[in-house]
């Protein structure tokens, strides 16, 4: 049996009766057995997944109302609630730390009868672009295994890369989804602000963070999204999308659109590979019918810096609740004053969750914040009116999503500032809250390269269209695994 | 001068769930960490979702505090690390970034004087920490979090109080109006606090925090102007510093933390998009607003002629004004507003007396039409009161089975003239040529019935007889 195929394929043959979901999930969790101990995707696996697709294989055969996903395999970021599971975080400081509730997503995938295969890797409460700092080791890139998968996200785009699932659940901050798509040949779609629920997600900075699926094709996200997207009462900050159906005219194409090749995102520092690839790519939207045109937005330029002074800010406050005291890891209080306590308990968190988190006590303190946090909001709104002007004259605006080619394990760890500037192309578009997808592109030394697609916001359905369009335009090697 | 500064913390007690969750806003009844969830024990992953509910009520307090009330409100993340919060910040309102809290500047009148509001605030209330142990060093500090996240209003005035007394006045008529609002009940445990800040001629501003009740409130303000007024005295400078209030001994204690150096680095909280409170549903809100207390006393006055002293006490008294409301017809309202201020006031004073009550206003009604038409004197009345607030019975069975109806049967009565007018002929005699002192022998019947002869059959009687 084939299991190298994609979300929609999946649901085809299980509904025509091609494939048992018990042999789908069986040979799943093999595949998973045989790789993941080289690529390291996963935290935690799902015991009892080959029982959940057995009963689900029982209500097909009974005529049983099943959901949309048929038992398909999804792998989850281990920073997103699923009930009475382990959700680390990756962190040592969450070690044990079993959620008592699901998260809204995974309400809903449940009730469309997916079966989770279990929590994925990530950077420590998704701080990173490389999986590295996962506290229980990084991830490793299946089309090289030397290599980072990229981050945060990167045991989900490693897990659909290696066919360890159909699809995944990642969360996008900076770039969290986007780059490890990029890095691992996937689709990675970070969409509008609110448009998915975050109840259930572990904040890192949740005023401009978003879950996103990281599939195989365009299509498979656009059915992730039909299931997953729309307003959540559990979380004040979801926007209505009327139903929305984004897999309806997702082959509308994208002739006589207007398209924003951003300058800045092609600049200085950018691999001539990448450049190539982002060319070529921009010639194929204009063999389609699209019109390409260069574009300035200068705040783009200080976007990293916004970024990571809000982001730290908003971190800093977001785990603080991380004291050891009402859950976490076994460290009995007694002896301690509070604050020790706390000093002490804390020290399980890793190197660059510490050092985003002395960054966030820094940052919008007295003193300090009129010069960094304060002046990154000013970037922030800046940047938003600056991005709204040239969506008056653009569908849409296209990027690589990263301007570099996956880099080696080690090679960068130690030098965050270089890590912190690879976030370039993708923190824009959390910054202003617009949807952005990265789809698999082309393939330079065996290391694959993506491409971004950033529409305005609401305008999703628009996003799809285009990145599926542009994905047809596509013919990669498969995975060398 | 004295200069006396408060904040007042008032729980929304009246609502029904938390600022955040569903769970209950009434924490009180819950065994320790029962009254809890996901969201107010700030687990990873969850988030706030706000009450729009209580959103609506802290605007109302604001509108009718005369506060200017903003187009949009905003929250803020107050960070700090303490044992009770469970997020290790605090989701609150502020007013640095302009105008987003729900009340802005405003004044209340304290008789002729203008107290200024500086703003008022909707915020979650934190846990509660429950110290055990005898000394110190054996000391363990318990938490329970039921009452973390129940909504909580600030209400910052300037520093226009001069005196202790102010201060209580103030913080009668503001309980008042938070009662007769229905949004809280003043009189829970815990349902007011305040930090009150204080200096005196010459000297720094004092913070004084941690007052668990108004009641203490007033005696911690005037502990801490005698306190400073010594120091002064003895020219010993008042340092700034914050102070805690001991409950237990009625003092003022210097803090040993350094409250004041707290940076707690507010920011806006992402997770609640701005509210809009817009004209109409502040005009709805209006209209929803229960009648204000001055209204309520002058409608008392010009309406149905009630004294303005039994208007005040009725109408600045929610549980009074409540009962009168829904007991009285326009021509019984005096004898109702009679009853209540008399009579009723003894029996429920306290929070206690209150809830056993089993007084209705239906009760309140009959005994004051009773009373109107003779069936029932005065006096029985009072002790027909008394048995209904305690056993709820009908006005009719206590009647009987207390004996306490007026005699209105002439026969009977005539019966009864006669042995007084037997008994008293000096008396008739006069009552012939003077005519008061009929009044005299009315007396004598009332006393020969314990007071429940019908008045007004006795005198006709009365007065047929003697001619």
């Amino acid at each position: 049996m084939n299991i190298k195929i994609s979300a929609l394929q999946f649901t085809r043959d299980v509904k025509s009766g091609n494939i048992s979901v018990e042999d789908f999930i069986a040979k799943t969790m093999e595949q998973i057995h045989n790789v993941d101990d080289n690529l390291h995707a996963f935290l935690s696996l799902n015991e009892k997944a080959v029982d959940q697709a057995r009963e689900i294989d029982k209500k097909i055969k009974s005529g049983g109302k099943i959901g949309q996903c048929f038992g398909m395999p999804i792998s989850i970021k281990d920073n997103i609630c699923i009930k009475d599971t382990k959700t680390t975080c990756a962190s040592k400081m969450l070690e044990n730390f079993i959620a008592p509730y699901d998260a809204t997503v995974i309400t809903k995938l449940k009730q469309q009868d997916a079966i989770f295969v279990g929590k994925v890797n990530l950077d420590e409460f998704a701080m990173g672009i490389s999986t590295e700092f996962s506290a229980y080791g990084p991830s490793k890139n299946p089309w090289n295994t030397d290599y980072v998968p990229g981050g945060s996200s990167g045991g989900s785009a490693v897990s659909v890369s290696a066919f360890e699932c159909v699809a995944s659940l990642g969360s996008d901050t900076g770039g969290s989804v986007r780059n490890p798509a990029s890095f691992c040949s996937t689709v990675g779609y970070k969409p509008t602000y609110g448009l998915i629920s975050r109840y259930g997600l572990i904040s890192y900075a949740n005023s401009i963070e978003q879950i996103g699926p990281l599939t195989r094709t365009v299509e498979d996200t656009a059915f992730m999204l039909n299931l997953i997207a729309g307003v959540d009462p559990n979380d004040n900050t979801t926007v209505d999308n009327n139903n929305e159906d984004y897999l309806k005219d997702i082959d509308s194409g994208i002739e006589g659109k207007k398209i924003g090749i951003i300058k800045e995102m092609i600049g200085e520092g950018i691999d001539p590979s990448v450049l190539s690839a982002t060319k070529n790519a921009i010639s194929k939207l204009e063999g389609l019918g699209a019109i390409c045109e260069e574009i300035s937005l200068d705040m783009v330029k200080y976007s990293v810096a916004a970024y990571y002074a809000i982001t730290t800010t908003e971190a800093g406050s977001n785990l603080a609740r991380y004291d050891n005291l009402r859950y976490g890891y076994d460290f009995p209080v007694d002896g301690y004053e509070f604050n020790s306590y706390i000093e002490k308990a804390r020290k399980k968190l890793g190197p660059e969750v510490i050092r985003r988190m002395i960054l966030g006590g820094f940052v919008p303190s007295a003193g300090y914040a009129g010069k960094y946090f304060l002046k990154a909001l000013k970037v922030k709104s800046k940047l938003t009116r600056q991005i709204n002007d040239a969506f008056k004259k653009f569908d849409l605006l296209i990027s690589p999503t990263v301007p570099i080619l996956p880099f080696k394990i080690g090679e960068k760890i130690n030098d965050p500032a270089a890590l912190f500037l690879i976030d370039i192309n993708t923190v824009t578009a959390n910054l202003t809250g617009k949807p952005a997808i990265s789809i698999p592109y082309a393939i330079s030394n065996g290391l694959p390269i993506g491409i971004q697609l950033i529409a305005n916001s609401m305008n999703d359905k628009l996003l799809l269209q285009a990145a599926h369009a542009l994905e047809k335009t596509v013919k990669l090697p498969e995975v060398p695994i | 001068m004295t200069k006396i500064g408060l904040e007042i913390h008032s729980q929304l007690t009246k609502l029904e769930s938390k600022l955040f969750c569903s769970c209950k806003a009434n924490y009180r009844d819950f065994e320790p960490n029962t009254n809890i969830c996901p969201v107010c024990m700030g687990l990873p992953g969850s988030l706030p979702r706000l009450n729009q509910k209580a959103v609506e009520k802290a605007t109302m307090i604001a509108m009718a505090l005369n506060c200017s009330t903003p187009e949009k409100i905003a929250f803020f993340r107050k960070n700090y690390f303490y044992p009770d919060l469970p997020k290790n910040f605090q989701i609150t309102q502020l007013n640095i970034y302009g105008d987003t809290s729900v009340g802005g500047t405003g004044i209340i009148l304290v008789g002729e004087k203008k107290i200024h509001i500086t703003r008022i605030q909707l915020e979650e209330d934190p846990g509660r920490l429950i110290y055990e142990g005898s000394s110190e060093k054996n000391q363990i500090t318990l938490v329970d979090y039921n009452r973390a996240g129940t909504p909580l209003v600030e209400i910052v005035t300037e520093p226009d109080f001069e005196n202790p007394k102010e201060v209580r006045e103030f913080l009668n008529i503001l309980s008042d109006l938070l009662e007769n609002l229905g949004v809280s009940d003043p009189s829970l445990e815990g349902a007011m606090r305040a930090d009150a800040n204080v200096s005196i001629e010459g000297g720094n501003k004092v913070e004084i925090k941690n007052i668990g009740s108004f009641h203490d409130l007033e005696k911690a303000v005037h502990f801490e102007i005698t306190r400073q007024q010594s120091l002064h005295s003895r020219d010993i400078s008042i340092i700034q510093e914050t102070r805690h209030w001991d409950d237990k001994r009625k003092i003022t204690i210097s803090s040993r933390s350094k409250e004041e150096d707290l940076d707690y680095r507010y920011f806006l909280e992402g997770d609640i998009p701005w509210v809009r409170i817009g004209k109409e549903v502040k005009e709805k809100l209006k209209s929803e607003m229960p009648e204000s207390i001055s209204s309520k006393k002058q409608r008392y006055i010009s309406k149905y002629d009630i004294p303005a002293q039994v208007a005040y006490v009725l109408s600045s008294d929610k549980f009074y004004s409540d009962l009168f409301e829904d007991a009285h017809t326009k021509e019984n309202a005096k004898e109702v507003a009679n009853i209540i201020t008399t009579d009723l006031m003894g029996l429920v004073d306290t929070r206690e007396k209150r809830a056993s009550s089993k007084l209705k206003p239906f009760h309140l009604k009959e005994i004051a039409d009773s009373i109107q038409s003779g069936k029932i004197a005065r006096t029985s009345a009072k002790n027909a009161l008394y048995e209904i607030v305690k056993t709820g019975k009908e006005l009719s069975d206590v009647i009987s089975e207390l004996d306490l109806g007026n005699v209105s049967d002439e026969s009977e009565l005539s019966q009864i003239i006669e042995s007084v007018i037997s008994e008293e002929p000096q008396a008739v005699e006069q009552a012939k040529s003077n005519p008061q002192t009929i009044n005299y022998l009315v007396g004598k019947v009332m006393q020969k019935t314990k007071g429940k002869a019908d008045p007004n059959i006795t005198l006709n009687l009365l007065k047929k007889k003697i001619q």
